[in-house]
């Protein structure tokens, strides 16, 4: 599914990521821990193609392709979905315009009839309930005036609509209450598949609790220091990050 | 002022109302003032970044043409309203719908109203502005050669929108029309003012005074969407009773050159909302100057215009807002955000607060900028490209303004309006 070796990224000439390597296989998720400053949002963002990043060595082949050499909206046409840290307030521009615009644009790409009308509804108004969203919330700007849980469940409703084959959840748990923590999670949770992989990049064990992980990551100073099963996670909540720091994967 | 001169001479020798001395008089101050001043020009502080040069250019002249392509103004036309059309500057009763008004509103042209109830007219006509405004409003006393007189009587409430359509059909045309709404005590009524052409080159000047009794309710909408090289004046012209609410819309999309200007003036607790939103490309140059006289105690004030600015283009927005001594308590905010598509696009933008009483609310604010690069980045990780993304953004933040709109109707012309601003958008 996704394969990243030796990757090196830049800001401004700052190396942010260090010779990082991951692979992730169909159907697996896998959670990256850090402190902060490790780099963990420089990974979402340098995978989902926002600008402002040099990617100076290294390679990252998502489906057989060169990820890196794609535009943002062909990695999402692709499959490849961010569900951002802080969702972009869009005034104008309703929920349910952004869902269909988005489907079509997908579709489009795989050559595929634009959706129809209703089938549209039915689809989307499934989801929202799967979310435990208002249907009122589908016609409000997308998320404008949203509360932090609102905005990332709208993320995931997002995700739910699109159906990618890789999900990129950038801190997807930061600034939930437990209740919206359970909705968000139960939402994750119902869309793990055989084939859909995770990526879920926090800073907090509690997620995963919620959303057992295949694999946990820890990231530090650009690098992956350690890997292991979701008991790294129980270890890491316990003993910081300080004990791996400086330590080689 | 060799140009204006050539106003003068040709100066129309028959023009309704001629026959009143009351109004010859008005006619005259207003002829002789716009001769001694001619167009207003770019020292005249309001108007130093609208250069009306192109008037002296062209003799725009009244046409008695009345021909109009019925198909082509359907697509202007709105259902489930009543409809007056002025063609040309003079109102067309066969193009006109009317059918079921109620008694107590009268609809009619303002030729008709000159001889049905002339000294009723003598009340309103040139008392909710002055000649001395500046040079057009008394070039309009002079020239208007028609217009609407709306009047709904006392606690009416109309359960339809009226809507006059000022349609331009020759070229280098002038249509000079005078409208004046009047609005009962605790009456209600809803007026859509639209502006288009099928010429392509004329000059509109319309002047709308509107008078709230106390308790009173307008919104009014103002859709200027002339053609591309007309020259466009429009001002509407307010007295707000006690209580009374005024509610406007304004869209400017058309005209080479446009120049609204919207002035209230609020008596007591009353209330005025004004909307904006302009879209200029090419070379066009749109220029939207409102004024809100707060005169008394308890009055609120909102306005909220939005301009978006491609090509060439340049907008102006003079908001003025004066609060009196004796409007204590005066709750006023205004909000101007504009939009810069290229790089030789401009807007000019005024905010101007007056402020003689003490105890009083007002802010306002202005913003001048482009999309944010993480909006454009945010619907391009959805799978829209960036084209898309830019041209959705672009729409949705004209689309605000639009979104006010109450009437279905009349929001979807809108947004088939602002749409066409924006190819590339597949809703």
């Amino acid at each position: 599914m996704l394969s990243i070796k030796n990757l090196h990224v830049s800001i401004n000439d700052k190396p942010i990521l260090k010779g990082l390597s991951l692979d992730i296989n169909p159907g697996e998720v896998h959670a990256i821990m850090g402190p902060n400053g490790a780099g963990k949002s420089t990974l979402s963002h340098v995978l989902s193609g926002k600008s402002g990043y040099t990617v100076t060595e290294g390679s990252v082949t998502y489906q057989g392709k060169d990820l890196l050499d794609m535009a943002p909206e062909i990695r999402a046409r692709e499959g490849v979905f961010l569900a951002f840290q802080y969702p972009v307030e869009i005034p104008g521009v309703s929920n349910i315009y952004l869902l269909k615009a988005a489907l079509n644009a997908m579709r489009r790409h795989h050559g595929l009839p634009e959706v129809d009308a209703m089938d549209f509804l039915t689809l989307v108004k499934d989801k929202v309930k799967l979310l435990q969203m208002d249907e009122k919330f589908l016609y409000r700007a997308v998320n404008e005036g949203f509360s932090g849980g609102e905005k990332k469940r709208n993320e995931i409703l997002q995700a739910a609509v699109l159906e990618p084959k890789l999900c990129i959840l950038d801190e997807t748990d930061s600034g939930l209450d437990i209740d919206a923590l359970r909705i968000v999670s139960d939402g994750v949770n119902s869309l793990r598949n055989a084939e859909r992989s995770f990526l879920m990049i926090t800073h907090y064990q509690r997620l995963l609790d919620y959303v057992k992980p295949d694999v946990v990551h820890v990231l530090a100073d650009g690098k992956i220091v350690k890997s292991g099963g979701p008991e790294l996670a129980l270890e890491l909540e316990e003993k910081g990050y300080s004990w791996l720091e400086g330590q080689a994967a | 002022m060799a140009a204006d001169n050539a106003y003068l001479a040709a100066y129309p020798a028959a023009l309704p109302g001629s026959d009143l001395p009351w109004l010859q008089q008005v006619r005259s101050a207003g002829l002789q003032a716009f001769a001694e001043h001619g167009f207003p020009n770019t020292r005249e502080e309001e108007w130093r970044y609208t250069n009306l040069a192109a008037l002296n250019k062209t003799l725009f002249a009244p046409t008695e043409h009345q021909t109009v392509d019925a198909e082509w103004l359907k697509a202007w036309r709105l259902e489930d309203a009543w409809s007056v059309v002025l063609v040309n500057g003079r109102f067309s009763v066969d193009l006109s719908n009317l059918a079921g008004l109620p008694e107590a509103v009268t609809v009619t042209s303002l030729k008709q109203a000159l001889l049905d109830r002339p000294a009723w007219l003598q009340d309103y006509l040139g008392q909710a502005v002055a000649d001395s405004e500046h040079s057009l409003v008394a070039f309009n006393t002079a020239w208007f050669s028609d217009g609407v007189l709306i009047e709904v009587a006392a606690k009416q409430v109309l359960d339809q929108p009226i809507q006059i359509l000022h349609v331009v059909t020759e070229a280098d045309a002038l249509a000079a029309t005078r409208n004046l709404l009047v609005i009962g005590d605790q009456a209600e009524a809803e007026v859509i003012e639209t502006f288009v052409g099928s010429a392509t080159s004329y000059f509109t000047a319309a002047v709308a005074e509107c008078f709230l009794g106390s308790n009173a309710g307008l919104t009014l909408y103002k859709v200027q969407a002339e053609a591309d090289k007309a020259q466009h004046f429009g001002g509407t012209y307010l007295k707000q009773a006690p209580d009374s609410r005024f509610m406007h819309h304004n869209f400017a999309f058309g005209a080479l050159l446009a120049r609204s200007d919207i002035h209230s003036d609020l008596d007591k607790a009353s209330e005025c909302s004004l909307n904006g939103l302009y879209l200029g490309g090419n070379r066009q140059h749109i220029d939207n100057h409102t004024r809100i006289n707060h005169l008394k105690p308890h009055g609120i004030s909102r306005e909220f215009y939005k301009g978006v600015l491609d090509q060439r283009a340049r907008g102006v927005f003079q908001g003025r807002v004066i609060v009196s001594e004796d409007a204590q308590q005066t709750d006023s905010q205004m909000n101007n955000r504009n939009l810069l598509l290229s790089r030789d696009a401009e807007v000019d933008t005024k905010p101007q607060l007056e402020i003689y009483a003490d105890d009083v609310k007002c802010s306002h604010g202005v913003t001048v900028g482009q999309l944010e690069e993480k909006s454009v980045f945010y619907l391009q990780s959805r799978g829209l490209d960036e084209a898309a993304a830019r041209n959705i953004l672009t729409f949705a933040f004209a689309n605000e303004m639009v979104d006010k709109v109450e009437n279905e109707g009349l929001k979807a012309l809108l947004v088939e309006q602002v749409l066409a601003h924006f190819p590339a958008i597949n809703l």
